[in-house]
Order: structure tokens, then sequence, then C-alpha cells
């Protein structure tokens, strides 16, 4: 089944640069799909576009999730996006009150998430005692408390050091095991790209292309162990050369 | 330690003055009517004090509608501005106008049109309205965008956009435009009152000033304005105070300890 279809979709700004396209792209249900690219090049416009945040100048996107309810999609921004006034329940339950849900399971599952991403302790914390990690962890159990099949996250680890940012990557992957919900994830990091997703669509700048994609066939799960091993050290060799000759297309193409 | 000090320097500061002063009055045999020595303030304040209080409550009351109109008018018209970009351009100008011009040069056309109390209420709420209106407006326009991506994401409506996301944001900046706007209520109350007391019967503490002020009455009028300034610190002081309440738990200008 085809969770997200995207036909040549194109977006061009009010000032007349072609940001985007055309972009032919479709992800299967419950795929961790990776979208790689320099920055500027509309990776993040085309994942606005999936979760309806932007509109495209043409083509079609589908999205099953979000035909069939305004919960289907959870969205995780570059920046923890925290409403500072509230605490972290209230953070994270805020989906559930924008949609009407107060019923016991979706209340449940809030203090479940809280506890999956690490913060039971801190449910009543405001997002300003948080460190940079926690902030992120809270914004991902936000995403996920309507249970959506669609997870969309836009570079979310990219401000993060190193070692919060392995560690997120990893929780990142268990849930996905747990859950298996459709994942598309938007980062300019390969060793990320690589680590996480079952696919890896490179795609070059001004205007945003795909250039290519690989299939990362590592066997699952993957533990932290994947990622010294050699064939890790393959495909991210293999992903680098493809974002490498994007980038040199797209200094081509501009000069 | 450094909290006691921000407390204590002020007080050290006004007790030295006030010694200064009294000195000087005293040595060199100053008469009350040029000026008055704190202890003659202090004495007519305790004379006169039953007089002077009623005055004070009268300006107080006043002030206290013109804030609370300020507050209403300020945040509702903010919200109807935030609506629509062309309510904005149409009418913000005007907004400006009547902050522009001074108050004083106002007060004596209200007091033509309306009845006293109510043109000194106007007053007050004419230069305290615009900063409440354009720190509101301020922070309405501050929100997140991502947030609103957010809100736009679950189909939020309009009044949970507003009250789950505008108001809130918006908060720490209305909290600062209600600070300004308390200060500035007492000063257009008493500038009405000013022009009120030279065009007939007059109760508040600024009309005392004008009355002793004809009488030569000097130390009057000093006890006068001194329960002015007091009046105008209490109002800025509680409003702080709820200020903080309000805002300590997340606003980074509020949060104690750092």
């Amino acid at each position: 089944m085809t969770a997200i279809g995207c036909r040549d979709v194109t977006r061009r700004y009010a000032n007349g640069i072609d940001a985007l396209g055309p972009v032919d792209l479709k992800i299967r249900e419950g795929e961790f799909v990776s979208l790689l690219g320099p920055s500027g090049c509309g990776k993040s416009t085309l994942l606005r576009i999936i979760a309806g945040l932007d509109t495209s100048s043409t083509g079609s996107v589908m999205v099953d999730a979000r035909a069939k309810s305004s919960r289907g999609i959870g969205f995780v921004f570059q920046e923890p996006t925290l409403m500072p006034w509230a605490s972290v329940r209230d953070n994270v339950r805020l989906p559930l009150r924008l949609t009407g849900d107060a019923s016991d399971a979706s209340l449940a599952r809030i203090d479940e998430l809280l506890t999956r991403v690490g913060l039971a302790e801190f449910a009543d914390a405001y997002p300003r005692e948080l460190s940079g990690g926690m902030k992120m962890r809270a914004s991902l159990a936000r995403a996920l408390v309507t249970d959506p099949d669609v997870l969309l996250l836009d570079e979310p680890f990219a401000a993060l050091d190193e070692i919060t940012r392995f560690r997120l990557n990893d929780d990142l992957l268990a849930l996905w095991r747990d859950l298996r919900k459709t994942v598309v994830f938007v980062t300019h990091s390969v060793f990320e790209s690589v680590f996480l997703s079952q696919r890896v669509i490179v795609m070059t700048a001004r205007p945003g292309r795909i250039f290519a994609e690989r299939r990362i066939d590592a066997p699952e799960p993957r533990e932290e162990s994947f990622r010294t091993s050699a064939s890790y050290a393959g495909f991210c060799r293999e992903v680098s050369a493809l974002l490498a000759q994007a980038s040199a297309e797209t200094r081509g193409r501009v000069a | 330690m450094r909290r006691a000090l921000r407390v204590l320097l002020p007080v050290i500061v006004f007790a030295i003055i006030m010694g200064v002063w009294e000195a000087t009055v005293r040595l060199r045999g100053i008469p009350p009517y040029i000026l008055p020595a704190p202890s003659l303030i202090v004495q007519t304040l305790v004379k006169d004090w039953g007089l002077l209080v009623a005055s004070l409550l009268a300006t107080l009351r006043a002030t206290l509608e013109g804030f609370l109109a300020a507050v209403i008018g300020g945040i509702g018209l903010a919200l109807l501005f935030n609506r629509a970009r062309w309510v904005e351009d149409a009418f913000l100008p005007y907004a400006v106008i009547l902050q522009v011009t001074p108050v004083i040069a106002i007060a004596p056309l209200l007091l033509v049109y309306l009845p006293q109390h109510l043109a000194v209420v106007a007053c007050a709420w004419i230069v305290a309205f615009f900063p409440v209106l354009s720190n509101t407006l301020l922070g309405l326009k501050s929100v997140d965008r991502n947030l609103v991506g957010l809100f736009a994401l679950y189909d939020a409506s309009p009044a949970q956009k507003l009250w789950r996301l505008r108001l809130p944001s918006a908060l720490p900046y209305i909290m600062g435009g209600l600070r300004i706007a308390g200060g500035l209520s007492l000063i257009g109350a008493v500038v009405a009152e000013i022009a009120a007391g030279s065009a007939g019967s007059g109760s508040g503490l600024a009309f005392r000033i004008a009355e002793a002020g004809y009488r030569l009455d000097i130390p009057r009028m000093f006890a006068a304005l001194a329960l002015l300034s007091a009046a105008g610190i209490v109002i800025y002081a509680g409003l702080s105070a709820v200020s903080r309440l309000v805002l300590r738990r997340w606003h980074e200008s509020a949060v104690e300890g750092d």
C-alpha cells in the first residue's frame, strides 16, 4: 500500500524562485525513508507540502492518513516548537485538545509516551527547564500522541550534540520498530540517514529534485553495533558519493 | 544580598536627599512659602490627611476606570486589528494621532463635551490605551510560526488559535503594556483634573494641588504631590508583581533565581 504519493510536485515561491521539483515520490506504508540533501535543496519544503503546511504550485500530493483525519500526521519541526507557557504534559496533550479528544485511552497514551521518551519525571516541568535533547523528546511524544499513521520529521536532531543525536536516533528506531509508522525523515547527515532508513533519497538543490535513491538493505533491528560495522561504512560511502554527485550537478547547473 | 541592596540603596539615597533638604531649609531659614522642609510636608500630610485621602481616592478611582478601559480597549482593538490587515491599516493611524496629540490640549475639549468625571476617565484612557494596543499587537504578531503550523496541522479552530496560542504568546508583551499604562492612566487623570480644576468644582488630588497653588499653600502642594508619587509607585509595583506572578513559571523576564 502506498502511504504517500507525490506526482510532478513543484513549488515556486512568490519571488519567482523555483524551490522544488518536479518531484515524483512513492512511500510505502510502514516504510522509513530519509530525504537527504544539502541545505536549501527544498527537502523541508517537500516535507511541509506532504504535511499540508505548504502548498505545491503544480502537481498532486496524496497522503492517505491526512485524507482520513487531521490526526493522521505527526510532525516534528527543526526546533522543539513547544509552548513555553505550558508544562511538558500539556504540550504533549495539545494535539488531543485541538482535535477534541478527551478519551481515557488517549489521555493514558500521554503518560505512556512520556515514559517511552524518558520524560516521565519531567511531565510537570516547563520547556525552559529542559535540555535541548529533552525538548526534542517532548516534541516527538507530541507528534505521536494522536497515534498517527505517518510521522514526518524535519531535521529534528540537527541542533543537538552528537552523543544526544545518537541516543535519539536509537530511540526513534525503537519507536518505529514498535509502532510501525510510515516515517519520512529530512536530514543533511549521511550517517543519520543510513543508520535510520530503509531507503535514502538524495536530492539536488535549486530546484530540489530527486537525484538518486539507495536502499539500505541492512538487517533489522539495527542496534548500536550497526554504527561500527563494515556494511554501515559501505552504505555511508555509497550515499556520500551520491550526495557529492548531486552537489556537483547542482553547482554545474548554477554555474 | 544583592536583593537587599537593591531595596536598601534607593532608601539610603532618599534619606540623604531628605536630610540635605531639611538641613538646608533650617540652616538658611528658607520660609515655608518658598520651600517647606520635609518635616513640615509630613506635618501637613498628617494635618490634612482626611481631605487629601478623599481626593486621592477620587483620583485613583478615575485612574482605575481609565486603566481598565485602556486594558479592555487596547487588547480588544489589537485583537480586532489582528483579525484583518485592512482594519489595522484603516484605524491604527487614528490611534497614533490620539497618542501623539498632547492630552493636556485635548482635556479642555473633553470637559466641554463630557461630564467631569467621565472626561477625567476619558483622558486617562486616551494616554493609557496606546501602549496596551501597540504591545498587544506586537505580541500577537510574535507568535512562533512553527506553532502556527502545528495548530494548522490539527485543524485548530479560530477560537483555539486565539486562546491556546495567540493570547498566551502575547501575554509577556501585554503585561509590559499594562505596566506602562498603569502609570500613564494616573498621568492622564491628573492632567484632566488640573484642566477641570480651572473650569469648576473638582475633588481630585490634582485639583487640591491647583487650589493650594492659588492660596500659596506650598506645603500642601508638596504633600499632595508626595501622595501622587506614592500612588504612582504603588501602581507600578503592583502591576510588576502581577506580571511576575503570571509569567513566573515560563518567561525569562520573570523567572527567579537565575
